[in-house]
């Protein structure tokens, strides 16, 4: 595991923008400004054509949330037409004011919220610094502890959801945010992923601040955490998102309904009110809007994250 | 300055001076790791410790544990819902693996040029895989509506008369859970092909357009070949997430109709937590892990191999 990890280090994370702009570069500014070769033609013709093909494409990809968006605003009765109606006849604005009161969406929001901001501040929190402790402290046994921790990233986690639960039972946590809290907030996907950001940074820089007399503690909050900005971004927009769309582990562990989730709460309307189709349009769009948010901000940190672990969860 | 002492006079290794140095390197590395590793520890490690020997042990949650061999393991083999978990499981890989590299590498190419708003397209690609999936079953669900959904009005119009029943029909209802998943995955595939993409050197092109190579001997000789690293990585990926599928049919046909989607994990799940037997749903948990093992290893050889 720890080669393919590097390997996919070693050929993703080089080219730091995955997603690089693609402005004209001077270069080809100062081409246009020259008389078009016929070869350059060629180009421009087959640019217009690669356009058509990718608006069409994404257009066509794009399909099931223009959808979810078109149904959010319609009445139930016309959300499965023929033909297909795309634009609303009439804006059914009111779906957006009546879910409130329908289901407890702001409890399942909060409670999602919740679970996102805790499991990820404290798994950004021991993950970094445990990360430290794996790439910049020297002691016996590290490298075992390392490998344990890699061992299980390669164990599906269906495999050991029993015997957690389980305990969980054991320790009377069902039914509580305390169970998932403890089961995700110290996984070791997060040590890994900070480990492998860590080990690029050099060396010398943290023998030099122990010389300046800083402590262990000091250069990992003085040096390396400045210096780990966009993996902590990475890590912590990657546990977020993780943790607000998690099904399973509230299915699991989240019996009562004020302790439910975004996605439990919706998933549990489709199943009470399974002709309201506008409705649940309405609750997936809503359930899906803080997610585009945070993505749309955190995009280079989110696909740097994915490439360098390959791994999500 | 101390750098010099440093430098200039190391420590012989077996002073005092070393050796305590050491041991405070020990504390303070555990003082690191430790907030971390006791959340592991509990949590992580000893369940995967314990799923293993729960599978050789009877439990319930009306028994105390004992331990019964490989009893679970007879009883697993001859049970029906095993084996079309199985099978189901297979069929599921089968049809995801493949579709979202093909998939995977086709966008990717086309979005691996510079072009003006290249990034927004990249972006819509990418944005299904951090769609949460319950929006995104039920989203699916509604467009596979056999009656009236937009996916058959689509068939209908284009002359087929007796479109699928999807998800309500046993044979139809997993090609329909594949289709939304590789609908979910491919852009997440497409950013590491991207990425892999990039790294080909432009030369390795020029070259071989010097030579006189067609764009689709371009492809064949220099694309394919020099994607190999990624494309390993992909399918190792892609193979160990099929196996593991479990979320997104739970929600969108919870392994219906009837048993036609029920996969392992959920197997897992309904043995191990709906009815409480414990040592016999680790035992499902073992088969799954071999799997899962096995085909990363495989991958691993058959990769080595190649680059000998």
């Amino acid at each position: 595991m720890t080669n393919m990890a590097e390997d996919l280090k070693a050929t993703h994370l080089k080219d730091a923008a995955p997603f690089p702009s693609g402005a004209p570069t001077a270069e080809d500014r100062r081409r246009t400004d020259r008389k078009r070769s016929p070869r350059e033609q060629k180009k421009r013709t087959a640019n217009i054509v690669i356009y058509g093909v990718l608006v069409v494409l994404v257009a066509a990809l794009m399909v099931p949330f223009i959808w979810m968006l078109s149904s959010s605003l319609k009445e139930n009765n016309q959300v499965l037409t023929v033909p297909i109606q795309w634009i609303p006849s009439e804006f059914v604005w009111s779906n957006y004011t009546d879910i409130w009161t329908r289901i407890p969406m702001m409890g399942y929001l909060q409670n999602s919220l919740y679970l996102a901001v805790i499991i990820t501040c404290l798994q950004v929190l021991t993950g970094s610094l445990a990360a430290y402790g794996f790439s910049k402290v020297r002691f016996p046994g590290r490298d075992v502890l390392f490998l344990a921790y890699i061992g299980t990233i390669a164990v599906p986690w269906q495999a050991y959801m029993v015997p957690q639960y389980i305990m969980m039972q054991q320790l009377g946590l069902t039914n509580s945010f305390n169970a998932l809290i403890l089961l995700q907030a110290f996984g070791a996907f997060g040590v890994f992923l900070m480990r492998q950001y860590y080990m690029t940074i050099p060396d010398e820089l943290c023998e030099a601040a122990r010389i300046d007399g800083l402590s262990e503690y000091g250069i990992w909050a003085r040096v390396i955490l400045p210096l780990s900005k966009p993996a902590l971004a990475s890590l912590a927009l990657l546990t977020f998102v993780n943790t607000w769309n998690d099904y399973m582990g509230p299915f699991i562990y989240l019996t009562s309904n004020r302790l439910w989730t975004v996605q439990l709460g919706l998933r549990s309307f489709v199943g009470q009110f399974d002709a309201e189709y506008a409705m649940i349009m309405t609750g997936s769009v809503i359930s899906v809007i803080p997610i585009l948010i945070i993505f749309l901000i955190g995009q280079r940190y989110f696909i740097q994250g994915i490439a360098t672990s390959g791994m999500k969860g | 300055m101390t750098t010099e002492t440093i430098t200039q006079a190391p420590a012989p290794v077996h002073s005092r001076g070393n050796r305590k140095q050491a041991r405070r390197n020990t504390l303070i590395g555990w003082t690191f790791i430790l907030p971390n590793f006791l959340g592991f520890l509990a949590f992580t490690l000893i369940p995967v410790v314990a799923a293993f020997a729960l599978s050789f042990m009877e439990w319930t949650s009306f028994s105390a544990p004992k331990w019964v061999g490989l009893a679970n393991f007879e009883r697993m083999f001859a049970s029906d819902s095993f084996w079309i978990a199985l099978r189901n499981t297979l069929v599921y890989a089968l049809g995801h693996v493949p579709l979202t590299m093909a998939l995977a590498l086709i966008l990717a190419m086309l979005l691996n040029r510079k072009l003006k708003g290249i990034g927004f397209f990249r972006v819509a690609i990418f944005f299904p895989y951090i769609t949460s999936l319950v929006a995104v079953a039920v989203v699916w669900n509604m467009l596979f509506s056999p009656d009236s959904g937009p996916i058959n009005q689509l068939l209908g119009a284009i002359g087929i008369a007796n479109p699928p029943g999807w998800t309500s029909s046993s044979d139809w209802a997993m090609p329909a859970v594949i289709i939304t998943s590789v609908w979910r995955d491919m852009g997440y595939y497409m950013v590491l092909y991207l990425a892999g993409l990039q790294a080909i050197p432009t030369e390795l092109y020029e070259a071989a357009e010097v030579d006189g190579a067609s764009a689709w001997q371009r492809f064949w000789n220099v694309t394919i070949p020099s994607l190999r690293p990624t494309t390993f990585f992909v399918v190792v990926m892609l193979t160990v997430s099929s196996f593991k599928v479990f979320d997104l049919i739970v929600v969108m046909t919870n392994g219906g109709p009837g048993r036609s989607t029920t996969v392992l994990s959920q197997l897992i799940y309904q043995e191990g937590i709906g009815e409480g037997k414990f040592g016999y749903s680790s035992a499902i948990s073992l088969v799954l892990f071999i799997i899962v093992l096995t085909v990363t290893v495989l991958q691993f050889k058959i990769q080595q191999r190649r680059e000998r």
